[in-house]
């Protein structure tokens, strides 16, 4: 059956397109990705690659009275595009959970965290108000909220926002899902906490054996916790691989410029941050041809200046690693060392 | 939250006198002599004067205040010298020589129809206009939100003496659908209440339903945009238990401000619609002790219709402190 063969979670060709007041949007654009349980994915991207959109149409967040969803989203064999509005949403909170970016403003400010957390288990297992008390505070100590007795009856306002990031995790756990998007879950916390909450998200996965999706624009924090990547570009994904393949051996222009635009505390630097220019495209005006075409400073090396005109597919370049780009396998060989020996300090 | 009630209770009564004061002054100036009203049509000058010293007009403002406001507590007599005082007792708001009637006791007769006219308009503009209100967000941009849209902005811009002067016209006289209203208690007739009162609910909800819709939809529509509704699907609840549980939650509570106000606002007297269907309201007593120059009948209109908006200011604040736990009353 081809159900045993697909991995646990397998997105094919998702796309979302939006309509807006300038026409059509392609949000996202023929993206493929497969996780299976205990594995991290990472997507990575800057605002407005389609990152968050691909997570929210793999959960069924987007109105598809308004939009467009297209592609396949196989979790555990079934497909959830396929699946009607009130199926998706019986998978929602129960097969599969999302964290989001801002914990504040994700929990609503007008009910105790309590009752937030058990409306969660109430509304997909048939037990009593009193057993789904009893399942919150467990869930609660897990995720480590201290004397979490009192801690339930708090509201949001009166947590700090490393806790209610902890109460997040444990609304969105608290089902036992098999899959969990974690949508920039640390973006809005301080740095000393935010390696607390990926530590929580890695213990809790691996007791769970969960897959992971997580959607992040720091490169940090894929090193640690990420077995494979995707790079998203202008809602496409324009280089994927092991998390190795993605730091060492880096293919595509932009993946590139990701790198070198993050500090490394590991290697001594010579040079300053090489932001990569220009801005992300408007998805309303994509370029014809590659997308990264307009920032990327080595398009003029194709000589057929196809970079301008044709879009490059997706090619897949030995072991599962893939990218899209024009330039041929040795000019990206002498480009990425160039790079990674410029990061590493200045001249091999 | 005692504490915080006592100090509100305490900074409301000052601002009543603050306000009183301000009135009260503002009265004393205008070119209109309450003495005149007291003199008949064979006035002289001397009467004049003599009923003049008599009321103690012609005491300066601020002492002429302090009677008033001792009048308030322990009653007043005017003129007491004189072989035929007045008596106006304890609440005494002051007396009108016009109507030869406490204040108080003109304005307590009017109070019942302006209450039942604020109070059932006010039922009915929440219910339509919540109700209208939500629906529209919920089907935003298609033509239902449109229509609702449409039919809130014509509410909202005919001016109810108009459709209440139209709708005289067509229900009562042409139609004869109702007849001519004519006030009277519901405990005394409740069938000829109703009919007179349908007429002039309808009227004042349409104006203040039409505001309502506009800003329930506005407020669902910020709040259906809101994280923690995102969250909400994202558990798993179902659509009906995202807008009823946690939309509408958030959603409703600055309308309760809105609407603690506006009904406030409404029992100083509906002065068009009670006018234009003459309900024996407090309004329309206004309007009267307008066109008669009655100055302390105007006066104590206006000291009652501030303190129902000073009360419910109070009131709203405090109930905003036990829809949202974030609002500290400190």
């Amino acid at each position: 059956m081809m159900r045993a063969a697909r991995p646990f979670l397998a997105v094919e060709g998702l796309s979302v397109e939006f309509p807006t007041e300038d026409g059509r949007v392609q949000a996202v654009d023929g993206v493929s990705f497969s996780v299976e349980r205990g594995k991290t994915l990472a997507i990575v991207g800057e605002s407005g690659s389609g990152k968050s959109v691909t997570a929210q149409a793999i959960m069924g967040l987007i109105d598809r009275r308004l939009s467009v969803v297209s592609g396949r989203a196989w979790l555990e064999g079934r497909d959830l595009v396929a699946m009607s509005d009130d199926e998706v949403r019986h998978e929602r909170g129960s097969s599969m959970a999302m964290i989001f970016q801002d914990p504040m403003s994700s929990l609503h400010p007008f009910y105790r965290i309590g009752a937030q957390l058990s409306e969660a288990v109430l509304v997909h297992q048939k037990v009593s108000k009193q057993e789904a008390r009893e399942q919150v505070l467990e869930m609660l100590n897990r995720v480590g909220i201290p004397d979490p007795k009192t801690r339930i009856d708090d509201y949001p306002h009166q947590l700090s926002g490393g806790m209610r990031q902890r109460v997040m995790i444990a609304m969105a756990l608290i089902n036992s899902p098999a899959l969990l998007i974690a949508d920039e879950p640390t973006t809005a916390l301080d740095v000393t906490v935010q390696s607390q909450i990926l530590e929580l998200i890695g213990t809790l996965q691996q007791e769970y054996d969960t897959a992971v999706v997580m959607i992040t624009h720091d490169l940090g924090i894929v090193a640690d916790i990420a077995d494979h990547v995707a790079v998203m570009y202008g809602g496409r994904i324009v280089e994927s691989g092991t998390v190795d393949e993605i730091f060492y051996e880096p293919q595509m222009p932009y993946t590139l410029g990701l790198l070198s635009s993050v500090p490394r505390l590991d290697q001594v630097r010579a040079e300053r941050l090489d932001p990569i220019p220009g801005n992300p495209p408007s998805p309303i005006s994509l370029p014809p041809g590659c997308v990264f075409q307009p920032r990327c400073a080595y398009s003029d090396r194709v000589t057929s200046h196809a970079c301008e005109t044709v879009r490059p597919e997706l090619v897949d370049i030995g072991g599962g690693h893939t990218m899209r780009c024009h330039l041929d396998a040795d000019q990206r060989g002498q480009i990425a060392s160039d790079v990674l020996s410029a990061l590493a300090g200045g001249g091999a | 939250m005692s504490a915080y009630v006592v100090r509100r209770i305490l900074s409301m009564v000052l601002l009543l006198v603050l306000l009183s004061l301000v009135v009260f002054i503002l009265f004393s100036l205008l070119p209109a002599d309450p003495a005149r009203l007291t003199c008949g049509k064979g006035c002289t000058p001397s009467v004049l004067e003599a009923n003049r010293i008599k009321l103690g007009l012609d005491l300066p403002v601020i002492q002429q205040y302090w009677e008033f406001v001792k009048g308030l507590f322990v009653g007043r007599t005017y003129a007491a010298n004189s072989p035929d005082p007045v008596q106006c007792s304890a609440p005494c708001l002051g007396y009108s020589f016009k109507r030869g009637e406490e204040v108080f006791v003109l304005i307590k007769d009017r109070l019942p129809a302006t209450i039942w006219l604020a109070f059932g308009a006010f039922v009915l503009w929440l219910a339509a206009g919540i109700s209208l209100g939500i629906y529209s967000a919920l089907r935003r941009g298609r033509w239902q939100d449109r229509s609702v849209m449409g039919f809130a902005l014509v509410g909202y811009s005919l001016p109810s003496f108009f459709i209440g002067l139209v709708a005289i016209f067509f229900i009562i006289i042409r139609w004869q659908l109702l007849p001519f209203p004519s006030y009277i208690s519901p405990f005394e007739n409740p069938v000829q209440f109703l009919q007179t009162m349908i007429l002039p609910w309808i009227i004042l909800a349409t104006l203040y339903a039409a505001f309502y819709m506009r800003l329930t939809r506005n407020q669902m529509l910020e709040v259906l945009g809101d994280d923690y509704i995102r969250t909400a699907r994202a558990k798993g609840l179902p659509e009906r238990t995202v807008i009823r549980k946690h939309a509408l939650r958030a959603g409703l509570t600055p309308i309760v401000t809105a609407a603690g106000l506006d009904l406030a606002g409404l029992l100083g007297g509906a002065i068009i619609t009670e006018s234009i269907f003459s309900l024996p309201g407090v309004g329309s007593l206004a309007v009267n002790s307008v066109n008669d120059a009655d100055l302390p009948l105007i006066v104590g209109i206006t000291l009652v219709a501030a303190t129902f908006i000073i009360i419910a200011n109070l009131i709203v604040d405090l109930l905003y402190a036990v829809i949202d736990p974030r609002v500290r009353l400190t």
